[in-house]
């Protein structure tokens, strides 16, 4: 026989840790059907005959919130065998809200008071048997941090369902249904009032003392030092996940070292393989190196970051400093349409695409989470950064290149503001969301918690992610690497090593190119070169470089590779010695080679091509924007699926990126020819 | 007068709150009802939202929200 019990209660309850602990990783997540609300579904580890399901975490049953309506519904209509009623002990007196709620239903249920050590420690105590006596039910001691308790809560839980142990019908319940809704908040609070008095044993010292917890925020949230406190929390978060170069010290910051770490042994792998297929044809190597272990890797390379990150996200949310950096920065936000919590997704864009979108999970309000997402992808993450070093030092060879760059990301916050503005006001018809937030006391984070935490993240990215990114980047090798040719026999003619694949500038994907490039005319960028950078720039953001390299090899002359570079950064012989003029080399190498070069100094004057297919500075301006603002790497627009749930809200919201893109590369573009730059 | 009018550390009973829709039900559901007590903790750096105090718990709340709860 099988049984489903549900998980109830407030936010902050400790639910999820209770969750997490009764299940362990034997959890699935889910949607609930229609909304984008997730579905916690567990089987209980030690008691595998019980299905666990996680309710959405609210403090009432009324209807007037997605999550509150899915609570509503789930234990009315489906009546689950047993609801478990989760009580922030300290918080009795809001906490027994909900559990009224619930127990107006008529659902077995059992109430569970965690947090029930701390409150003892404090001197206090809850007497669990009057509230038996008085609801009918169940009521057991717990501490789901400190596992405590979970063996009362399964005899509780087990006898419960046994004897169909139902609430009491107190006579509050039969009053409500003559009171309208104020009366019924009203009746309800007094009831508990009365309960409250009885039941909590207050320790009247501590009561008078002030908490451990408004002692630190007298501090945290205070008008002078809160702000500088946060600035410092979020400089440490941002250095140790995503930082290249923590504190100065030449060390990379916890995330980017273990990134680094996984980027070679994955590259030890994909190089055995590759012995391994030494002579398997060429497309078949193709196809499982550049193909199947290219993608895998860009997946595997934003694990530990997003790793990192998460665990440190969810040790500022479980100590409940979260909800005062919402309290801090609320107004600055609410500007904009957002709220204060939106700060911490944008800040981390700057590094990382991925995770800062997964961090929007911390926003509460849908409105603020779908505008956050859309927007994060335009900061200058790590991977635009090549793009902009590249093009302006062969487009801007003349300017201060720290000035360019300074006004390039200027303009992608600004334009992540405005757009955030539009979309409050067209989408949204500017509708400012309710802000009552609960300050929950701080506390310390349990590690096994904060783990779980981190590792649910990830293995959710991956299997979400993980199939986008693989099936696209199969996709992407295939339409560089082939064209019709590989099919009826003529490559394979004519090619020195009788190989069916095509050179990138005679594949599908320059066909794919020049079939969009009338598109671009008229920002101001012509031919299929640029926009097939645009096209490889969606795998990852870094390819735009790579494949300028490799699109406009014929540019690089022996004469120019004199005249710029010899002697620079590496010898012309160097360059020579990986194929630079070919366009063949490892494309790592070539990578740090080239952008090396250019930010040293090359002159797009003396790229035929380049310069016929990106004429003025204002076209190569406009350029540079386009790739920042349209679509992210399809890694980014995995986690921006995983979090908007549909398809159809990922695709509106890349299709907002686009939009934004080509009106901001067209400003630029028009601003050019107007003074003639 | 409105709980916007509270100094931080004072305290004052709601009287009524003069609001409809989903911010009064969300308002009652997190125990603002008439002749509670709540004290004003305090005003956020920049000057908005407020933190109170109400059943036990911290609450906060922007001061649009706060001004339609007249206390005394």
């Amino acid at each position: 026989m099988k049984y489903t019990l549900a998980l109830a209660g407030n936010p902050n309850c400790g639910k999820t840790t209770l969750f997490n602990i009764l299940t362990g990783s034997r959890q699935h997540v889910g949607n609930w059907p229609g909304v984008t609300v997730d579905k916690k579904e567990g089987v209980w580890k030690k008691h595998t005959e019980y299905n666990i399901l996680d309710l959405p975490g609210t403090y009432s049953l009324s209807p007037y919130s997605a999550e509150e309506k899915i609570a509503r519904d789930y234990i009315v209509k489906e009546r689950p065998d047993c609801v478990i009623d989760i009580v922030e002990s300290p918080n009795l007196e809001r906490n027994l809200y909900l559990t009224l709620q619930i127990l107006e239903t008529g659902v077995p249920t059992v109430i569970a008071l965690n947090m029930s050590d701390e409150l003892e420690e404090r001197g206090e105590s809850i007497d669990s048997s009057y509230l038996e006596k008085e609801f009918g039910v169940k009521v057991v001691k717990i501490s789901a941090r400190n596992n405590k308790g979970v063996q009362e809560l399964y005899d509780a839980v087990v006898e419960t369902i046994e004897k169909n142990i139902t609430p009491k019908k107190i006579p509050l319940f039969e009053k409500l249904q003559k009171l309208d809704d104020e009366g019924v908040a009203n009746a309800r609070y007094e009831k508990i009032s009365d309960v409250v008095k009885h039941a909590y044993k207050k320790n009247s010292k501590v009561q008078n003392e002030e908490s451990q917890s408004s002692k630190i925020d007298k501090i945290l949230t205070n008008r002078l030092l809160g702000l500088p406190i946060f600035a410092l929390v979020m400089y440490l978060l941002f250095q140790l996940s995503l930082g290249e170069n923590l504190f100065f010290l030449g060390i990379p910051g916890l995330g980017v070292f273990f990134a680094g770490w996984v980027d070679i042994l994955w590259s030890a792998i994909t190089n055995l393989v590759a012995t391994g297929l030494v002579n398997a044809a060429p497309w078949a190597q193709g196809l499982v190196i550049n193909g199947i272990f290219g993608g895998i890797g860009a997946i595997l390379g934003f694990m530990p970051l997003v790793l990192v990150l998460y665990m440190f996200l969810s040790i500022l949310e479980d100590s409940g400093y979260m909800a005062r950096v919402t309290f801090v920065l609320d107004r600055v936000f609410r500007r904009f349409g957002l709220s204060g919590k939106s700060f911490i997704p944008l800040l981390m864009g700057f590094g990382c695409a991925v995770p800062a979108i997964m961090a929007t999970r911390t926003l509460d309000e849908e409105k603020d989470r779908h505008i956050t997402i859309i927007i994060t992808a335009f900061m200058p993450c790590g991977g635009k950064l090549p793009i902009i070093a590249m093009f302006v030092s062969i487009l801007f060879v003349a300017d201060n290149a720290a000035n360019i760059t300074f006004l390039i990301y200027v303009m992608a916050m600004t334009v992540a503001i405005l757009v955030a503005l539009i979309l409050n006001k067209v989408w949204y018809n500017g509708a400012t969301s309710n802000f009552l937030m609960e300050l929950p006391q701080y506390r310390l984070p349990a590690p096994i918690s904060v783990l779980q935490h981190g590792l649910e993240k990830i293995k959710g990215f991956a299997k979400k992610a993980g199939t986008i990114i693989l099936a696209s980047t199969i996709l992407v090798w295939f339409l560089t690497s082939f064209n019709i040719n590989s099919f009826n026999g003529v490559n394979k003619e004519s090619n020195v090593n009788s190989s069916v694949m095509s050179e990138m500038d005679e594949s599908f994907m320059a066909s794919v190119g020049k079939v969009f490039s009338p598109i671009f005319v008229p920002l101001g960028f012509h031919g299929w070169r640029p926009t097939v950078g645009i096209i490889t720039g969606w795998i990852a953001k870094e390819n735009v470089v790579t494949t300028f390299a490799q699109v406009y090899s014929d540019d690089i002359t022996d004469q120019y590779l004199l005249e710029y570079f010899d002697g620079k950064n590496a010898s012309k012989e160097e360059l020579l010695d990986v194929g630079f003029e070919e366009g063949l080399y490892e494309s790592e190498v070539a990578r740090e080679i080239y952008e090396g070069l250019l930010q040293e100094g090359g002159d797009a004057n003396a790229l035929p091509t380049v310069r016929r297919d990106i004429p003025t500075k204002s076209a190569g301006f406009a350029y540079i924007m386009f790739n920042l603002l349209c679509m992210p790497c399809l890694a980014a627009v995995g986690a921006m699926k995983r979090e908007l749930k549909t398809w159809r809200k990922t695709f509106g919201g890349v299709g907002v990126q686009m939009l934004t893109a080509y009106i901001i590369a067209l400003l630029i573009r028009l601003i050019g020819l107007l003074f003639g730059f | 007068m409105t709980l916007c009018d509270l100094k931080p550390g004072q305290k004052g009973k709601v009287v009524s709150f003069g609001t409809e829709g989903v911010l009064r039900h969300r308002l009652l559901d997190m125990g603002i009802t008439t002749g509670i007590e709540i004290q004003l903790v305090k005003v956020a750096p920049l000057g908005d939202p407020l933190e109170i105090r109400l059943r036990g718990y911290n609450l906060s709340l922007r001061k649009t929200e706060a001004s339609v709860i007249e206390i005394k």
